[in-house]
């Protein structure tokens, strides 16, 4: 009895000190949130869709910068989200038992938890220097470069989930291995693929540090993939910092939009995961 | 286990031919007798598929030791033996799925229309379209019912609309499962009962047309009522196609089967025509088993 009572004891300890714990934990996140609501809400107006970034002291708005992370995102998604998948499907129907692959999965796990500013000076290195100037172009590499292993990692792990039974009953009515993986395999994992790649945009769509080294910022409305190009990430870096005051509102209506971006991906995300798992 | 059929369960009582299966009061203690089990003796049927000192390896372990028998057309082969005792992986082999993981091996010879089956030379994808498989667990591909069906005649078969349709329909027909989904072919496999799901992949393995079907305990996951269905197309099939059963349910192989191999420990202890497997074995480890002394 008197050791029942101290288990209780034990326990109502360990309870509190988790909740403490946990409520310490989500404190930080809802200071932030709050801080970004309050002074980014009231930064939020029509002008940040419809002009560009002014210089300090005038009216303007972020429209340069959202259409250049729109652009790059969509290119570095473009980009790393076939390669990530194609790898991931070696990984998982052909290379199961190669030595090659334990290789790739190792690599891959660095990759994905390489600093991103690595990836950012690696492509200033090959591109940017060998151009002779900041691109669009570079800042979508380097942003795919991003994209490539979570899909990878993502990608491996739903083909995996899929139980070998399915494979081995399309296979033994004779469906060739491609086909089996692309009808079958792929159709299957779909929810879960889609999710790995909602997780890579949600993930690149708030790197600075290769925009940083790789597309730099323009002030100016760009169109041109070839030059420099604003984006949010690196307009709210530069803005942040500065002594203006409308500058540093901008940022925070800038901040304000990719966490609700962001927000919305892993939302997305999440509705796609369990639409699956209701399904199947 | 089969406890219940320790008992004189083998002298001559009435039961079902396995041909046409009247209502079954009694599924679990019937077990086919000699005058049931009506394996013609009178009609012999050509050899399908004539298996030669088959050896089979998981890595290193030898999971066959050396199996030899004739599958024969238009009949139904059973194989029974405890858990473990090869039966599934001597079923695999005959449509070289065992071929999808690498650590697998089989020597021996195991021909077919005249080619030995597991030369290496073989077109894998040729032979399972002709050798179909159905699986113990139902696996709908995650597709509609008709595309289910369509999937494996369309990698064969370039079919107009119409033909296609038709052969959706004949396969589920032929499954007995048309009546039930008739309305629904848009709708995901996936939503089908267990029972129905599997006589969906019955209906999606004839529909490509083979000439053997294997069927790897094809009831085991399903209910008394589906399972009698499924043993009626069992018996239903057997006059187009060569078959081979693998099945845990001494029962069921005694209603299905014109001949029965018994195996235990990688080998095939005895093989006959089913009624003498069940009433007169010539091995003291077969009779043990098939009147549930052991296994």
């Amino acid at each position: 009895m008197e050791l029942y009572l101290r288990r209780r004891f034990v326990n109502s300890i360990v309870l509190t000190l988790s909740l403490v714990a946990t409520i310490v934990g989500l404190i930080w996140l809802a200071a932030i949130l709050w801080t970004l609501l309050s002074n980014g809400l009231a930064a939020l107006s029509f002008d940040l869709f419809t002009q560009t970034t002014p210089p300090p002291g005038s009216q303007g708005g972020l429209i340069n910068a959202i259409y250049g992370s729109v652009i790059m995102t969509l290119i570095g998604t473009l980009v790393g989200t076939p390669v990530g998948i194609l790898a991931g499907t070696f990984l998982a129907e052909y290379g199961r038992s190669s030595r090659l692959s334990d290789v790739i999965r190792f690599i891959n796990d660095i990759l994905l938890s390489a600093p991103s500013i690595i990836v950012g000076l690696f492509v200033y290195e090959i591109m940017v220097i060998r151009m002779g100037h900041f691109s669009a172009w570079a800042g979508a590499m380097a942003l795919a470069i991003l994209v490539i292993p979570v899909v990878l990692r993502t990608t491996e792990d739903m083909l995996k989930l899929i139980p070998d039974a399915l494979r081995e009953a399309a296979a033994a009515l004779g469906t060739p291995k491609w086909r089996i993986v692309t009808m079958i395999c792929y159709r299957a994992a779909i929810q879960g693929l889609l999710t790995g790649v909602m997780l890579a945009v949600a993930r690149i769509s708030g790197e600075t540090a290769p925009l940083l080294f790789t597309a730099l910022n323009n002030q100016f409305m760009s169109t041109n993939l070839n030059g420099p190009m604003a984006n949010l990430p690196v307009v709210i870096f530069q803005f942040a910092m500065s002594p203006y005051h409308d500058w540093q509102t901008l940022a925070w209506a800038g901040a304000l939009l990719i966490t609700f971006v962001i927000l919305v991906l892993n939302i997305s995300a999440r509705i796609i995961a369990n639409w699956s798992r209701v399904n199947q | 286990m089969m406890s219940d059929s320790s008992s004189p369960a083998l002298d001559s009582r009435v039961a079902n031919s396995p041909g046409t299966t009247p209502p079954r009061p009694m599924l679990r203690t019937t077990i086919g007798t000699a005058t049931a089990m009506a394996g013609p003796k009178a009609e012999p049927s050509p050899v399908r598929i004539e298996i030669k000192n088959l050896k089979f390896y998981y890595k290193k372990y030898e999971a066959l030791k050396g199996i030899s028998l004739p599958i024969y057309d238009k009949r139904v082969t059973a194989f029974i033996g405890p858990s473990g005792c090869g039966k599934s992986t001597l079923l695999r082999v005959l449509n070289r799925i065992y071929q999808l993981y690498p650590d697998q091996s089989a020597s021996g010879e195991v021909s077919f229309d005249g080619k030995n089956l597991l030369d290496p030379k073989l077109d894998l994808n040729l032979l399972r379209a002709k050798i179909g498989m159905v699986f113990q667990k139902p696996t709908p591909f995650p597709m509609s019912i008709y595309d289910n069906i369509a999937f494996g005649v369309r990698l064969y078969e370039k079919l107009p609309q119409s033909e296609m349709d038709g052969r959706v329909e004949q396969a589920l027909r032929r499954a007995a499962l048309w009546e039930e989904v008739k309305n629904k072919l848009k709708q995901s496999g996936l939503g089908l009962s267990g029972g129905q799901q599997q006589r969906l992949c019955i209906a999606r393995a004839i529909a490509i047309q083979p000439e053997v079907l294997l069927l790897d305990e094809p009831a085991s996951a399903l209910d008394p009522i589906s399972t009698l269905k499924v043993e009626e197309l069992i018996s239903e099939l057997k006059n187009d196609y060569c078959i081979a059963l693998v099945t845990h349910n001494m029962q069921q192989a005694a209603r299905a089967a014109d001949y029965t191999a018994f195996m235990y420990l990688g080998e095939l202890i005895e093989f006959d025509e089913t009624q003498v497997i069940f009433t007169n074995p010539s091995k003291k480890q077969t009779e043990d088993y098939v009147t549930g002394r052991f296994g």
